[in-house]
């Protein structure tokens, strides 16, 4: 047996063995924004903690509602269809609950059974208690959740450091691209990336800026 | 494809619009009209007495008469006939606007009472039915003898004139109902009966005026090419009239020779009506949506139960709820399926819980509802397809449950809509609506696709205020910059303020300002749309209103 073959056979033996794959609780994620990500994927199951820009949010969903599943928003007044829509997010398969009033962990601890991807803006005061029995239900049915503000069990936390337009002058042009500069905080320590936006759609992969 | 057509009778009360227009108006002043007639059967004579006791009478529409009484025909009111013409001829004459509406809602209990007498009736129109001749003749012993039974039927619903026709077929029946005693082929039994053997039919048809059996173009036609009588029409053959005048003449001819339609029933009576509708009421009256939906859930099975019964489901509901002092609250609920119980019982607890609460007098409750089903359709056209295409069933029941718990307005998914500005171009549709996305018909729905002149392109805002916030945008010496007359910002912006979101941030950049007139030929207002980015890298949509005498600016949206 030579030294290819051990190798391949090792692999093989490896993967058997291991109980979960990356793959299989990835959810569709675009590929721009693959590098914010932990395991390189939104993946079911786990929360997302994202501050400062509610179009990135969007943009994690847009692929996973694109491919067919259903998503939902709990908690965001005056969310821009148009914009959403822009992004790629199937309108008809989008959950809009724009006042949740003090149920909104439940509601969203409900929708779990049913939506892939929950976006969900918590409210101020929240009990540890709730966050945690939301955590057990979203684990159960592999329902990922982004939080558009702090959130204690998040598995990645990214917060928008620096926000430029282009293509608005003064007095002149219309605003047009838009990229981001996102701070990633997960298990591979402190991360740069820079997110850009072309007219409402997600441009060209984010590139790396780096460890800092 | 000949064969003799089969024995109709035909009911028919002459001056139709007239009789409903005096019950609709004696009803009004507590008389009843013609009742005193039917107190008198006059057997003997043809000519019955009067039934009408009013003055000359002509209903008018689109300035010609379209019906007119015995009294003014007499004195030369024509059908057709100009109002200026018929009321110079009759100086007496009264003029009234002719509905439709009451000429059908007066017949409805005519129909059913006749109905009560012989089954299986097609209405032709607000004072015409048809019905098959065979079995009211073999029930009641002869034609002739069923045909005096709706004669003495019709007395006592006060039609002391109305007249009934016995021929082979629907056609030739009416036209034996209008025909006069010493026409060719009829018998006339007794008054108001006008019997059409079915050997005479043709003898009785040929003399006809070809405009009875065809449209007014058609018989135009005809008597330009010398037809001027069914029965010139009858010595045609079949293979020329069908290839010179298609099918209207093929279905002329064979009227005009007193055959049946080729392919259909001579009589297709209505289906009896059926009561969908539930009701049911409360004493003492019930306050809380809760506890109604709990009371409903029995009444709500029951109305699932008999739409199930007839085959049919129930797409859109109507839901009544009467209060403790009558006052009623209605509304129509779509649904994109179909209801079920639950559905049905969460529709009359949501909109009990929308009532409006009076702080005034307390205590008020449901005491009445009413659950009818405004649209139905065939339950084999609503069955799940193999392959599913409505929305996962799971999906449904979770947000329904939902409703339940947020209000019915609280759930739903986003739907884009045409418009100039960006809180226009969108909506929520709350979920269990109409599945297509027609709304009740009063929703006008803004065309998507139109040009919508000055609106935003490119780059859209995520956040989109549905109640615009008023905005500053000051220029370096604190005034606020407004767009002059030739569209443009009178001084360079320089901080921006939002209440209660920004306070003088910086602005860095800005666009041109853009001019959205809106009706302008009534007077609309102009605004102004303007894209501006501050210094910390948000950017805003912003719209400067001239609609007050100073003009201000709002926040229209936000890039979020």
């Amino acid at each position: 047996m030579n030294r290819v073959e051990a190798v391949r056979t090792l692999q093989e033996r490896i993967s058997q063995m291991q109980p979960l794959r990356l793959g299989d609780d990835a959810l569709p994620t675009p590929a721009q924004l693959r590098p914010l990500f932990p395991g390189g994927a939104l993946r079911k199951g786990s929360a997302v903690q994202v501050q400062g820009s509610l179009q990135l949010s969007l943009a994690m969903l847009s692929a996973a509602s694109a491919s067919g599943a259903w998503c939902g928003v709990i908690g965001v007044r005056g969310l821009g269809f148009e914009a959403a829509a822009q992004l790629g997010i199937a309108l008809e398969r989008f959950i809009v609950i724009p006042d949740p009033g003090r149920h909104a962990l439940s509601i969203a601890g409900t929708l779990s059974e049913t939506l892939a991807v929950v976006l969900l803006h918590p409210p101020e005061r929240t009990q540890p208690g709730d966050i945690e029995r939301l955590a057990a239900r979203l684990r159960d049915h592999g329902t990922a959740l982004i939080a558009l503000g702090p959130w204690p069990r998040a598995e990645s936390r990214l917060r928008v450091t620096a926000s430029r337009w282009s293509g608005l002058g003064q007095g002149h042009g219309m605003l047009d691209a838009h990229e981001i500069v996102v701070r990633s905080e997960d298990r591979r320590g402190p991360r740069q990336h820079t997110v850009r936006f072309q007219s409402g759609r997600l441009a060209r992969p984010a590139v790396q800026v780096g460890a800092s | 494809m000949s064969g003799e057509a089969e024995r109709v009778m035909v009911l028919w009360v002459p001056d139709w619009p007239v009789q409903a227009y005096l019950r609709e108006h004696d009803s009004e002043l507590g008389g009843e009209a013609g009742i005193e007639a039917s107190a008198v059967p006059d057997a003997g004579a043809e000519t019955v007495p009067d039934p009408v006791p009013h003055a000359p009478l002509a209903l008018i529409a689109q300035h010609r008469v379209v019906a007119c009484s015995p009294d003014a025909r007499a004195q030369g009111v024509r059908l057709g006939l100009r109002e200026r013409e018929a009321r110079m001829r009759c100086p007496e004459l009264a003029v009234h606007p002719h509905d439709p509406e009451v000429d059908t809602r007066h017949y409805a209990p005519v129909l059913a009472a006749i109905e009560q007498t012989i089954p299986g009736v097609e209405p032709l129109r607000p004072g015409l039915c048809a019905m098959r001749a065979r079995g009211p003749a073999r029930y009641y012993g002869g034609e002739e003898a069923a045909a005096q039974t709706l004669i003495a039927r019709s007395r006592e619903l006060g039609f002391p004139n109305a007249r009934v026709g016995v021929a082979s077929g629907r056609f030739a029946a009416e036209q034996a109902a209008r025909a006069t005693a010493d026409d060719p082929g009829v018998a006339v039994p007794s008054p108001g009966v006008r019997i059409v053997p079915s050997e005479a039919t043709t003898a009785f048809l040929g003399p006809l005026p070809i405009s009875r059996a065809v449209s007014t173009d058609f018989a135009d036609t005809l008597t330009g090419l010398g037809i001027r009588t069914l029965g010139a029409l009858s010595a045609l053959p079949e293979d020329a009239v069908r290839q010179r005048f298609g099918a209207p003449g093929l279905a002329a001819h064979r009227r005009a020779r007193g055959l049946g339609p080729a392919h259909a029933a001579e009589v297709r009576p209505r289906a009896p009506e059926q009561e969908l509708t539930v009701g049911f009421a409360f004493e003492p009256p019930l306050d809380g949506a809760d506890q109604l939906a709990f009371a409903s859930s029995t009444h709500a099975e029951a109305l699932i139960r008999g739409l199930i019964e007839h085959g049919l489901v129930c797409t859109e509901l109507q839901v009544e709820l009467t209060d403790d002092i009558g006052v009623r609250h209605e509304r129509l609920w779509a649904h994109p399926t179909r209801f079920t119980e639950t559905d049905v019982v969460n529709r009359v607890r949501w909109q009990a819980a929308t009532l409006p609460r009076d702080p005034e007098r307390g205590g008020s409750g449901i005491a009445a509802v009413r659950l009818t089903p405004a649209r139905t359709a065939h339950a084999a056209a609503h069955e799940p397809g193999l392959w599913n295409t409505a929305p996962d069933e799971r999906v449904h029941h979770h947000l329904s449950r939902l409703q339940s718990m947020v209000g019915h307005e609280g759930v739903g998914t986003g739907e884009l809509l045409g418009g100039r500005f960006s809180s226009h171009r969108q909506r929520l549709v709350a979920w269990g609506t109409r599945a297509d996305g027609r709304t009740s018909a009063q929703v006008r729905v803004r065309q998507r696709d139109g040009p919508w002149p000055g609106h935003l392109s490119g780059a859209l805002p995520n956040t989109v205020f549905s109640e615009p916030i008023d905005a500053a945008l000051l220029d370096p010496g604190g005034g606020i910059v407004r767009p002059d007359s030739d569209d443009l910002l009178n001084a360079e912006p320089t901080r921006l303020s939002v209440e209660g979101m920004l306070r003088a941030v910086a602005v860095h950049a800005w666009s041109s300002p853009w001019p959205v007139r809106e009706r302008w030929w009534t007077g609309g207002t102009d605004s102004y749309r303007l894209q501006v980015l501050l210094e910390d890298g948000d950017a805003w949509l912003l719209r400067y209103e001239t609609g007050t005498s100073t003009g201000k600016w709002i926040a229209e949206a936000r890039y979020a």
